[in-house]
């Protein structure tokens, strides 16, 4: 929690400063107020008091109010603006964090996670800043300066407001030990629901092939009873809090009260009266004491909620970054679209065996290079390696003979057009989704956007749709198809101008013929590109200029097609599981 | 949400007519719990009560104690008051507990049993409904909506019938004090609840606000964390950060505002109850002073105020939360009374597993989905005879997958008849259906759990020697065997598995069913083609003499099929084996040689 308060800036803790007055003088107009209480009572029971004098001391007691009243509603506003502003900082910190983090780190966190740190989390720490500052600042304040005032005027009062105290914290702080592990409990359980709900939703064809309906629902009924227990038991233990409280302060009341009697009762003639005025002012003090304590036992009740968001918000922020930038802007002279891959292997960082071993090969402008293997051989690893998703463990890759690392990210991607295994569609037009992102050059503009759009082979489905290059797409592309949306997202890497094309698996929802088409219209408009495709398909790489066979993260086979049937066993089975030796020979 | 806060303007009709349906309706349902609430708001009532009269006993206590400053002090009668003023406060106190106790027990059952209705609904709804509606709506319900509705009922009904009570109360103890006194009162907190209502009002459009804008800030965090590696690639972060910088910003306004306003509400209560403190004071000052009342009364009153005041923002309060609450109820009841599937507990039809032949029969079916304008499928007919091995082709969209969903009873057909042994699946249950069928798609779904738990999902009677013997068959036994727990390994936390690794599990999963037809919906995509090779040979043996259909886009899949059929647009287009339809040159042949065409060409 205090980490995250680092986050504030030297104005905020400038505006806290000035809250921290504005309180000050708050408490000091709310506390002055019994005073006026007494001496308005002492007037009230004195005979032959002055009707002046007590509208006088009303008019004062009014004016502490209203101005306790405009400070409280400055400090209402600093605060709001002090929380707000550290909940748009942290956001804002977080987000461009998580942007730089490696795609094994987002994996660890999972994306759905960093989503919720970013909005509820950031919300919780908001919240307990919005009440928790004005509280953890007045509180204290005030029942200092209340027990101050009190602590001479009587002995047996003040022992009395001591003991509730006391008891009140007591049972506060019994209440939290029990209840507060319980919250973070109630969460996991919270989660569980959601989780099998949405099983059950997301499988629901399966569920009910299978007939597992009441599997589904016991499964259900086991965590629902567990979660109602469990929140049945905080409510039961919370419902001791409010009649606790009542029952304390009227306590406090009667027995400052009682007292009071006793003390007027053995008490002098002439100190009777003032006893009578402090007994009153005593017991409104009182309650002040009380109140800022209970403030205090709120505070500590909240912490512990946003302790934990905060947690999981630093958690992320301490992540040390390790993807660094380089300075690098430009590839070697006369280098264009040149890949080369020196001895490179990889593992993650929490892996204990290597994804890729000892891989080597170059790319030449122009060249297209495919890779094919089984599932899980790190053929994406290999690719997803090159715009430094993640870094390689060994080995170094160079494009246009400059080591990746030693580039400006921004300069590495902007030789790169890269099409994704899911294909992403963003919220906005076809011409939004095709012109995304910068390339460092020129402006992607709409001839540019057609052209693309044209050799992706979406011309005919887009030009089709109600307002063509201007229709919305939703985010994730749930209004077209599957094939669709890899076109767009091929789209998108051509409207790019590429030195280098990666594929990544990015034809699989394509038919054979569109796939055919597209490949043929790409090679014409890109003849200088280089292109890296990985494939499942025989038929979609057995044309590359080179093509890398991987089994288990080693290179077993490279060279074209042809050359790969006579010489590479793997590569064979490959090819001879899709088509016949007759249809391959073609 | 926004259905509750929409009627702030014109709709307001509308929404006070829903609000109150909801309200009924949510008493309706709460039948069951009527003993406890019944003596809950008893409780509550007669706390109420007592927390009404002790002022005027306290008063009393002063009045004693006054009398003390002037003459002899009844010290006896002092403590008679104290004692039962005592005993008051700890009844109070009593009451408001067990009814806090009752109606947690209430509303958290409540909860239970909504939740359990939804789970229960999801599995009864046909898949149309699912169609129309988003996942994530329907988690909100469970989770979201129904927490609001336990939360109201927790905190709102005890309050809002303690606070009514309450301030009833005060109005009449006060006016039987002293009028003048009570007119005082009364008039001071006027003008202050006046303003606190102005306030509530507006705060509620920028919380509104808050809401909306925040939904508007996660959606576009959404979209850029879970396509991450697109916008790194493409330079796509400086725009991702502008368009957050807005989005943030907005965020921050309306949070700074709606804030604001809401905290005001506190500091403004507190100086009603000091203004009407002092008005109280003064004009009791008077009144004393012309003796009309004793000073006891002014303590009274003193009492009376803060009683008076903290109900009227307490209900305020309690209306608030009870407008998003049946805006809560509304949803879940929305969907609880959503249309089922057809009642099948008449069927007496039965085919059983190790009986059926094998035949299947599609009569001129035809089909199509509420949010479609025209028919998926289009008067489609076919018969799959015994131990055939069918093949769906075509394009996206041709309506291979409605086929199998028709065929499984998801959906129920617009006109003309499938049948199964020559018996129609319109006289069949559900059930009885997908007792007969294994099914394999596309989607990979398996749940957080044990490999072991996911292979054998609701099947008991499968032995662990069954699991790893499908496993072996699918070539996933020895990758599993090097997972840290082997087949007890958990799925969600183990990244290594890979999408491809995920496909033939279900497939493995599917094998143990042992039915007698088998759908294949796209099942070895991810697989790669080696690998489906073996699976498809282990498969053909287990299918042997099975009735099967396999839809794939892949074409090596599907070469040896018995019957392949070519659809687009809802219908046939060619049908045959491999070689019928590569001589005769139309579509099929087309597609399929267009994956060994050169680029070059």
């Amino acid at each position: 929690m205090i980490k995250i308060l680092k986050n504030l800036n030297k104005k905020d803790v400038f505006i806290i400063l000035i809250c921290f007055i504005l309180i000050s003088a708050q408490v000091w107009l709310e506390l002055k107020m019994p005073d006026y209480m007494s001496e308005i009572t002492r007037l009230v029971q004195t005979e032959g008091s002055s009707f002046e004098e007590i509208i006088h001391n009303g008019i004062f007691m009014v004016l502490c109010a209203a101005g306790s009243l405009v400070s409280a509603v400055f400090v209402g506003y600093l605060a709001s603006k002090v929380s707000a502003t550290l909940s748009l900082n942290i956001r804002k910190k977080l987000f461009t964090k998580v942007q730089k983090l490696a795609l094994n780190e987002i994996k660890q966190f999972s994306t759905s996670s960093l989503i919720t740190r970013t909005t509820n989390d950031i919300t919780q720490i908001q919240m307990l800043m919005a009440m928790g500052l004005q509280l953890i600042i007045k509180s204290p304040i005030m029942a200092i300066w209340a027990i101050r005032k009190i602590l001479t005027k009587n002995l047996q009062w003040s022992a009395l407001v001591g003991g509730g105290v006391i008891t009140l914290l007591t049972v506060v702080g019994i209440l939290m030990k029990v209840v507060v592990p319980k919250f973070k409990i109630v969460q996991k359980l919270t989660d569980k629901i959601n989780e099998v709900t949405r099983e059950n939703l997301t499988g629901i064809r399966v569920v009910r092939a299978f007939n597992a309906e009441n599997y589904q629902e016991n499964k259900f009924n086991e965590t629902n009873t567990k979660l109602t227990n469990q929140q049945l038991f905080n409510h039961k233990m919370f419902a001791i809090m409010q009649p606790m409280m009542n029952l304390v302060m009227h306590s406090m009341t009667l027995g400052i009260y009682t007292i009071g009697a006793f003390l007027i009762y053995n008490a002098g003639t002439s100190e009777k009266l003032t006893i009578f005025s402090n007994m009153v002012v005593f017991s409104s003090y009182s309650m002040q004491v009380i109140m800022s304590f209970l403030m205090l036992a709120f505070i500590f009740m909240m912490l512990p909620r946003a302790q934990v968001s905060a947690n999981r918000i630093n958690e992320v922020l301490d992540t040390e970054i390790t993807i660094k930038d380089g300075n690098q802007e430009q590839g070697k002279e006369g280098l264009i679209g040149e890949i080369e891959f020196k001895n490179v292997s990889f593992k993650y960082p929490d892996g204990e065996e290597y994804v890729l071993k000892d891989i080597s090969f170059t790319a030449k402008k122009g060249e297209t290079i495919a890779f094919i293997g089984s599932t899980g051989s790190g053929k994406s690893t290999i690719i997803n390696l090159i715009p430094r998703f993640y870094d390689v463990t060994d080995g170094e890759i160079l494009v246009d003979g400059v080591n990746v690392k030693d580039y400006k990210q921004s300069s590495l991607h902007n030789k790169i057009g890269y099409v994704s295994q899911k294909a992403v569609i963003f919220n906005g037009t076809v011409n939004d989704n095709i012109a995304y992102g910068e390339n460092g050059k020129e402006e992607i503009n709409e001839n540019k956007i057609k052209e693309a759009i044209e050799v992706a082979q979406a011309k005919e489905f887009v030009e089709k749709m109600e307002n063509g290059y201007d229709t919305d797409l939703a985010s994730g592309g749930t209004n077209i198809s599957g094939g669709q949306k890899q076109r767009i997202s091929i789209a998108r890497a051509i409207a790019r101008n590429p030195e280098i094309y990666i594929f990544d698996d990015s034809f699989s929802a394509l038919d054979y013929k569109t796939d055919l088409v597209l490949r043929k219209e790409l090679n014409k408009y890109t003849k200088d590109a280089t292109i890296l495709i990985v494939a499942q398909r025989i038929g979609t790489i057995m044309n590359a200029d080179k093509i890398l066979v991987l089994d288990e993260g080693k290179i077993v086979g490279q060279g074209k097609h042809k050359d790969l049937m006579e010489n590479c066993e793997v590569y064979k089975q490959i090819a001879l599981s899709q088509l016949s030796e007759a249809e391959l020979l073609k | 949400m926004p259905r509750s806060m929409r009627g702030n303007g014109a709709n307001s009709n509308d929404k006070a007519k829903n609000f109150k349906g909801a309200i009924l309706r949510l008493c309706k349902e709460l039948i069951n719990y009527i003993l406890y609430v019944v003596i809950a708001l008893i409780l509550a009532i007669q706390g109420a009560r007592i927390g009404i009269k002790t002022p005027n006993i306290l008063s009393k206590l002063t009045d004693e104690i006054s009398k003390g400053l002037t003459g002899q002090m009844n010290i006896l009668a002092v403590k008679n008051i104290a004692i039962i003023l005592g005993v008051m406060y700890i009844a109070n106190a009593l009451f408001i507990f067990i009814q806090d106790i009752l109606m947690a027990d209430v509303s958290n059952n409540f909860a239970k049993d909504l939740r359990k209705s939804i789970s229960k609904k999801i599995n009864k709804l046909p898949l149309r409904y699912y169609d129309l509606h988003s996942k994530g709506d329907i988690l909100s319900r469970v989770t979201n909506d129904v927490d609001t509705i336990a939360q109201t009922l927790n905190q709102s009904l005890a309050t809002l019938v303690t606070s009514i009570t309450l301030f009833l109360g005060t109005i009449i103890m006060m006016f039987r004090t002293n009028s003048i006194m009570a007119i005082t009162a009364i008039l001071a907190s006027l003008i202050g609840f006046v303003l606190m209502f102005l306030i509530l009002g507006k705060s509620q459009k920028y919380f509104t606000a808050r809401q909306t804008e925040l939904g508007k800030l996660n959606g576009h965090i959404e979209e850029i964390y879970s396509s991450l590696n697109v916008v790194k690639v493409y330079n796509g972060e400086k725009k991702a950060n502008e368009k957050f910088d807005k989005l943030n910003q907005t965020v921050y306004e309306a949070n700074l505002k709606s804030q604001f306003l809401s905290g005001l509400m506190h500091p403004i209560m507190n100086f009603i109850g000091n203004f009407g403190y002092v008005a109280v004071c003064i004009v009791g000052a008077i009144l004393t002073m012309n003796n009309v009342i004793s000073f006891g009364v002014i303590v009274a009153f003193m009492i009376y105020v803060r009683l008076f005041t903290n109900p009227l923002s307490q209900i305020a309060q309690s209306f608030t939360s009870m407008q998003s609450s049946a805006a809560a109820a509304e949803r879940v009841f929305e969907f609880l009374d959503e249309k089922e599937m057809s009642d099948e507990s008449s069927f007496t039809k039965k085919l059983e597993k190790d009986k059926v032949k094998g035949k299947i029969e599609f009569k001129n079916v035809v089909f199509q989905y509420d949010n479609n304008d025209k028919p998926t499928i289009n008067k489609f007919s076919m018969i799959a005879k015994p131990g055939e091995k069918v093949a769906i082709v075509g394009p996206t969209g041709a309506g291979k997958t409605t086929l199998v969903n028709l065929l499984m009873k998801f959906y129920d057909i617009d006109s003309g008849d499938i049948k199964i042994d020559d018996v129609s699946t319109k006289e069949l249950t559900r059930e009885n259906i997908h007792d007969l069928f294994t099914m394999v798609l596309q989607d990979t779904w398996l749940f957080d759990g044990t490999i072991k738990e996911n292979i054998k999902y609701n099947n008991e009677n499968i032995t662990d020697e069954q699991i790893i013997e499908a496993c072996k068959i699918v070539g996933l036994d020895h990758f599993i065997r090097t997972l840290p727990k082997g087949y007890d390994a958990i799925l969600s936390e183990n990244e290594s598995i890979s999408a491809g690794q995920k496909q033939l599990l279900t497939i493995a999963r599917g094998m143990l069913q042992n039915a007698p037809f088998l759908i294949l919906d796209e099942a070895t995509s991810n697989v790669d083609t080696r690998t489906e090779e073996i699976v498809q040979k282990a498969m053909d043996k287990l299918t042997e003499g099975k009735t099967s259909f396999i839809i794939a886009h892949r074409l090596s899949t599907i070469k040896n099929a018995d019957l392949i059929l070519v659809i687009n647009n809802g219908n046939i287009v060619e049908q045959g084996n491999h070689e019928q339809l590569m001589a005769k040159q139309g579509t099929y042949a087309e597609l399929y040689n267009s994956q060994f065409a050169t680029v070059a060409e």
